[in-house]
């Protein structure tokens, strides 16, 4: 089976991505409504825990981070598909990722948008916030760079700069695309944002060198940010957290989530903007084979983690390990092994694969399996810590679900807006793609691709964005 | 004399491609490899054995901003360390090398991030004002060749244009 069918003419690529950011239908709206109401949730609960204080957020010693910090590593995770998809694949030569690393490398920008939000949230303080930052006070105090907290903040930083700006830079020859298509509003937005793309020799030569770099950045700095998030817990003395593989466990972890989001945009994308000839079947197979491998790497690491903690022989350690088989929160324990260990095996089943309904569902199991697995590494060790006397088993409550559930309608109306702004798939890389693959299947290069459209306007592809 | 400068697209690349061939094989007098540019949807992958190969100055940038980085980086980091002098550290170093690496290897990282993104900008001329020599087929599906040339050049790449199946020709003069 092909990734992608090498005789689609380049107007009709054009034709296709720019379609499906014309005016959006009711379902739509309904979408963006949806999203607003769950932000509407979460901005509710905030202001309750804001003028009551965090205890009503169920924050309180010992339990002092809990759902928020988990929902925020969750995040961080998430980010993590675009730069395997964009970086990691890119270098690689992997060309199948063309038609789908855009809304993966968006994920990337905006899981870190999200999960920026949530330190916020948890330090209760907003005000002081910035306190984070790297900055003298005027009375001398500078944040301890000891800690990891504020490596995060540079990490994170440095993750949301560079991959927004990764994310930019490979839009650039597509915004000119929609430049030339557009009008009014929308028009005035291409032009500023293209920059004065032309796509001549010059431009091209180094907007390969430009994307290139950028990606070699990006991997390591991926790797580096979920390490550093890791730190939060490996370098503390906490029992089930002062572990010296949590950070391959993270990455693992970040990658495997990241992987799952993007089948499950794959499928929504392919479906509401019939994406058919470019979101393929055999594409998805492709994303489910990387993700099948991800996912036993985490259930390895995963092992790893047990057996460590298991024959290092502290006592403590291995209570909360216990604890999390059989203690209080065993239930979400054995179902988080089960949705990212077990549930992953439907991937490895070429019908399954093949069946997008059936991959959507285990693409939301799989990624409740790693929301549980931040929840599983946060909350059993706060709950079993050194001293009995702080031992004490949190749930909680409808402040914390509120927000949590009010990330993901933050999370769904950036995506939304971008989808209808922005080409959620790369014109100029799938057009690369079919001129390939057309090579590489002994055909002609030069034929077919250059022939008009029916339906599609000679001079510029399509009617034009409206942008008025 | 005047001069233009004048574009052709074509349907494909293979006839965009012999253009300059012919035109690297002195088929039109006057005219050099430096006088052509290509417009295209794609870079097409053969683009340096036409043109021949033209450096890009991007990866000094890259260069340049990590280094700048990693040493802005080390030296903000220890600075701001530094005014704990008048602080009890408890025995700890007064600049720790171990987390200073972590937050100096983000800070190289963003610096050159931050410095390829300009030197882009810059070695590709970005932002600099659109000539009016452009078509927007060039982003769906043809090839411009663009050439800058004088009066005496005009007659002949318009002809060779034509030789090889141009589907137009767009022209201005540049002084």
């Amino acid at each position: 089976m092909k990734d992608i069918n090498e005789d689609i003419k380049w107007a009709q690529i054009n034709a296709d991505v720019l379609r499906s950011m014309e005016t959006p239908r009711l379902g739509y709206w309904i979408a963006v409504a949806t999203c607003v109401a769950m932000i509407a949730c979460a901005v509710v609960a905030e202001i309750y825990q804001y003028k009551h204080g965090m205890g009503y957020g169920l924050l309180n010693w010992p339990h002092m981070w809990d759902i928020y910090i988990a929902t925020f590593i969750f995040w961080i995770g998430m980010s993590h598909s675009g730069t395997l998809l964009s970086a990691i694949l890119h270098i690689i030569h992997a060309d199948w990722r063309k038609p789908i690393y855009r809304f993966a490398e968006a994920m990337t920008t905006f899981s870190l948008m999200t999960a920026g939000l949530f330190p916020i949230i948890h330090i209760g303080r907003l005000w002081n916030m910035y306190w984070v930052l790297p900055y003298v006070t005027d009375r001398g105090i500078w944040p301890n760079f000891r800690s990891p907290l504020v490596w995060d903040a540079f990490a994170i930083s440095t993750y949301l700069t560079s991959s927004a700006l990764f994310l930019y830079i490979g839009m650039i020859p597509d915004l000119a695309i929609c430049r030339d298509n557009a009008r009014g509003w929308r028009k005035k937005l291409y032009i500023a944002l293209s920059l004065g793309w032309r796509g001549d020799d010059r431009q091209w030569r180094n907007f390969r060198r430009t994307y290139l770099l950028m990606a070699c950045f990006l991997i390591p700095l991926a790797v580096s940010v979920h390490s550093i998030v890791s730190s939060d817990f490996a370098m503390s003395i906490m029992p089930g957290w002062h572990v010296t593989t949590f950070p391959p466990y993270f990455v693992a972890g970040a990658l495997y989530s990241g992987c799952a989001a993007i089948i499950t945009l794959f499928v929504l994308l392919r479906y509401f903007f019939r994406f058919e000839e470019y979101m393929t079947i055999a594409i998805l197979e492709k994303t489910c084979k990387l993700t099948f491998a991800i996912a036993m790497a985490w259930t390895y690491l995963n092992l790893i983690e047990f057996a460590s903690t298991w024959y290092g022989h502290d006592v403590a350690s291995k209570e909360v390990l216990l604890q999390k088989f059989y203690g209080p929160y065993a239930p979400f324990f054995w179902m988080m092994m089960f949705c990212g260990s077990v549930v992953p095996f439907t991937l490895a089943i070429r019908k399954f694969r093949r069946h997008i309904p059936t991959m959507f569902v285990v693409s939301l199991l799989l990624n409740l399996g790693m929301w549980l697995e931040r929840w599983m590494i946060v909350t059993p060790t706060l709950a079993n810590a050194y001293h009995p006397i702080a031992w004490d088993t949190m749930w909680p409550g409808m402040v914390q679900w509120a927000i949590v559930f009010g990330s993901f309608g933050w999370f769904g109306l950036l995506f939304l807006v971008f989808v209808k702004i922005f080409p959620s798939v790369s014109m100029y890389e799938v057009k690369e793609m079919v001129y390939h693959r057309r090579g590489h299947a002994g055909k002609d290069t030069e034929e077919v691709l250059h022939r008009p459209v029916e339906g599609v306007r000679a001079t510029t592809g399509r009617p034009g964005l409206e942008g008025a | 004399m005047k001069k233009y400068r004048i574009m052709g697209l074509f349907s494909n690349f293979r006839e965009a491609f012999r253009v300059v061939e012919d035109i690297k094989g002195g088929k039109v007098s006057g005219l050099k490899l430096d006088d052509v540019s290509t417009m295209s949807p794609i870079e097409h992958p053969e683009i340096d054995e036409v043109l021949g190969a033209r450096p890009s100055p991007v990866p000094k940038f890259t260069l340049t901003g990590a280094l700048f980085g990693m040493t802005f980086g080390f030296l903000f980091l220890a600075s701001a360390q530094a005014t704990f002098l008048v602080q009890p550290q408890g025995g700890k170093p007064v600049i720790p090398l171990p987390s200073n690496i972590v937050l100096t290897y983000e800070m190289l990282i963003l610096f050159g991030v931050l410095f390829t993104l300009a030197g882009f900008l810059i070695s590709a001329r970005m932002l600099t004002k659109r000539p009016a020599i452009y078509s927007e087929k060039v982003g769906i599906d043809q090839i411009g060749i663009v050439l800058e040339l004088d009066e005496k050049s005009y007659e002949p790449a318009k002809a060779l244009f034509k030789s090889h199946g141009v589907l137009e020709i767009r022209e201005e003069v540049v002084k």
